[in-house]
């Protein structure tokens, strides 16, 4: 009985506290924000403790918690960097550099963006031609679909580096095999859900165009294609992203010169944490960004395409 | 059927505009069976179906659920096939008809594509038939005016109601002039109110176009009203049980449905539903 009393008690705190907090987004998105780098400072100090009191030991000075606290946060080659560490060296090789230096994240960003974007207009043509192609015939399905299933079981770190040879072998490099390795990641998603996207009209829509005695061909540009592009969409916000994970994992084998994943190649080899992480935070940005992007274009087509306000 | 079908030249050009040839044999069906093999074994959904429609006629369909007028009246459009019998649709096979564009449907509902505008959902069909865009905005215009959805022709479906969208829908079904309408419960889902002003309207359009109507439903005031004649079927297995005709003139207003012809005729549709079996002429 006194359980049920607390309970009605409480109830009408809590949705005027959820309610406040839901009003403006940037509440929740602060706390989240500042719970996270409370918990990345934690794991900073914890992380590079022990390596911190070896340093302090060799070089003979004494000290207490609060300087070994301090001096995990300032390590030139910590295990785990302190968050502003990361955001100085970001904004020194973002900003402060000159964007054609080889050490710019613009430079590498670039690099790792142009064959980012040129691996995921080939996957998503070669995903919607494929679904195309799926929907249409029959045979295909049975055919097509276990070859599409297993090429997405098969790591892309063991795959990376012949494709980078063997391209490399009839004289393909630099962009291209990246962006071939972005295509085979990112044909998938874009195939399965346009498959589903072109079968989404109902029963009446397609019986319509059957009365019409409209073609294959006007069928699907006036029914199947557009009631796909909600799955389109959702397939290209995947698409982009692993898009991005291609592409640097295309730049492990190459002999790492340019591009994200060099940089974390080259950091891993000389322990530079605060390169790798910093590479690592450039990557996530742009992934994000690259997202949002086709967010975007999605919320312009929508409002074209007649969707709701 | 493939006498009947080679005895008449094949017609290439586009859908003609009505001409009214008072007596010429749109729909004739001879003993048509349509029967579905399912798992529990075969479900006769038509049997022993023999029906003729005149042009400019005005039928009804109308049965309880399960018997077989839905199915008809997809059959004479070539979205089923029959199993048994014959049925010509303009004196050539329903498929021929079909890919010659002889009929525009209204299905239950609207199904106007969401993506579309209500203009460009009415050209649709016209865009397919390779209409210019000049004469496809014509048409939208004339066809929406005509179904009173004037000035609608840039909102999208979900921005009008339940009965707006239907009436877009015979718009879009009127807009490439087909000699014969098929129509599939068009009203079932619209309120009383709505479905009375509607019906006055489709009449309306029908007297003044000399079009052939088919049209299913299962309400008797709707089948009496709007008919020339009615087609009373039953189902298991679907099957016509009685044919009247109403006889009453081509412009008539909702207040013949007080008249004593009318409650006669609803009467016997009544009666016909019922008994379900063998109802003697």
């Amino acid at each position: 009985m006194a359980m049920t009393t607390d309970v009605v008690a409480a109830a009408p705190g809590v949705p005027t506290l959820f309610a406040r907090a839901a009003q403006g987004r940037a509440l929740p998105i602060a706390s989240m924000l500042l719970a996270v780098l409370a918990l990345w400072y934690v794991g900073t100090v914890l992380l590079n403790a022990q390596l911190q009191i070896d340093q302090f030991e060799r070089d003979g000075t004494a000290w207490t918690t609060s300087d070994l606290i301090a001096a995990t946060m300032r390590m030139e080659r910590p295990i785990l960097p302190a968050p502003h560490q990361v955001v100085a060296e970001m904004k020194q090789t973002i900003f402060d550099l000159r964007p054609t230096s080889k050490r710019s994240l613009v430079y590498h960003s670039w690099v790792t963006l142009s064959s980012t974007l040129l691996g995921f207009a080939m996957g998503t043509a070669f995903g919607i031609l494929l679904a195309i192609g799926i929907v249409h015939v029959p045979t295909l399905e049975k055919s097509l679909m276990p070859w599409i299933i297993s090429s997405q079981t098969i790591p892309i770190l063991a795959i990376a580096p012949m494709v980078v040879v063997v391209l490399g072998a009839i004289g393909l490099k630099g962009l291209v095999p990246k962006a071939i390795i972005s295509m085979y990641l990112c044909f998938f998603p874009v195939a399965i859900g346009m498959v589903k996207g072109l079968r989404s009209p109902d029963m009446l829509q397609m019986d319509l165009m059957r009365t019409y005695s409209a073609s294959r061909w006007q069928t699907l540009r006036l029914l199947r294609w557009p009631a796909s592009v909600p799955f389109l969409f959702a397939s290209l916000k995947v698409a982009i992203a692993i898009s991005l994970v291609g592409a640097i994992v295309g730049e492990l084998p190459t002999g790492a010169q340019a591009g994200l994943g060099a940089r974390l190649l080259t950091g891993s080899y000389y322990g530079q944490t605060v390169q790798i992480w910093s590479a690592l935070m450039t990557a996530a940005i742009l992934a994000g960004a690259m997202v949002a992007g086709v967010g975007l274009i999605e919320k312009a087509v929508g409002r074209v395409m007649g969707g709701r306000p | 059927m493939s006498e009947a079908a080679a005895a008449v030249p094949a017609n290439r050009t586009a859908p003609q505009s009505a001409v009214v040839q008072p007596g010429r044999r749109v729909v004739d069906i001879r003993d048509l069976g349509l029967t579905f093999e399912t798992a529990d074994g075969p479900v006769y959904a038509l049997k022993d179906v023999n029906l003729q429609i005149e042009q400019g006629e005005f039928v009804s369909l109308i049965g309880p659920s399960g018997c077989g007028k839905t199915t008809l009246l997809r059959v004479i459009a070539d979205l089923e096939r029959a199993t048994g019998g014959s049925i010509t649709v303009n004196g050539v096979t329903p498929e021929q008809a079909r890919q010659k564009r002889a009929y525009g449907y209204v299905f239950q509902a609207a199904a106007l594509y969401p993506w579309r505008t209500i203009e460009r959902n009415v050209t649709l069909p016209l865009e397919i038939m390779g209409v210019p865009a000049a004469e496809r905005r014509a048409r939208a215009a004339k066809y929406l005016e005509l179904v009173n959805l004037g000035g609608f022709e840039k909102k999208f479906p979900w921005q009008l109601s339940g009965g707006m969208q239907q009436r877009a829908s015979i718009a879009r079904a009127l807009s490439f002039d087909p000699d014969l309408l098929l129509m599939d419960e068009p009203f079932g889902a619209l309120d009383e109110i709505v479905r009375d002003h509607l019906n006055e309207q489709l009449l309306e359009l029908w007297d003044r176009t000399g079009k052939t109507v088919v049209f299913v439903t299962h309400s008797i005031p709707e089948a009496v009203f709007l008919s020339t004649r009615i087609v009373v079927m039953s189902p298991r297995p679907g099957r016509i049980i009685d044919v009247i005709d109403t006889g009453f003139p081509r412009q008539r207003t909702l207040d013949i449905r007080e008249t004593p012809e009318f409650l006669k005729v609803a009467h016997r549709v009544r009666a016909g539903l019922r008994t379900g079996h063998g109802y003697d002429d």
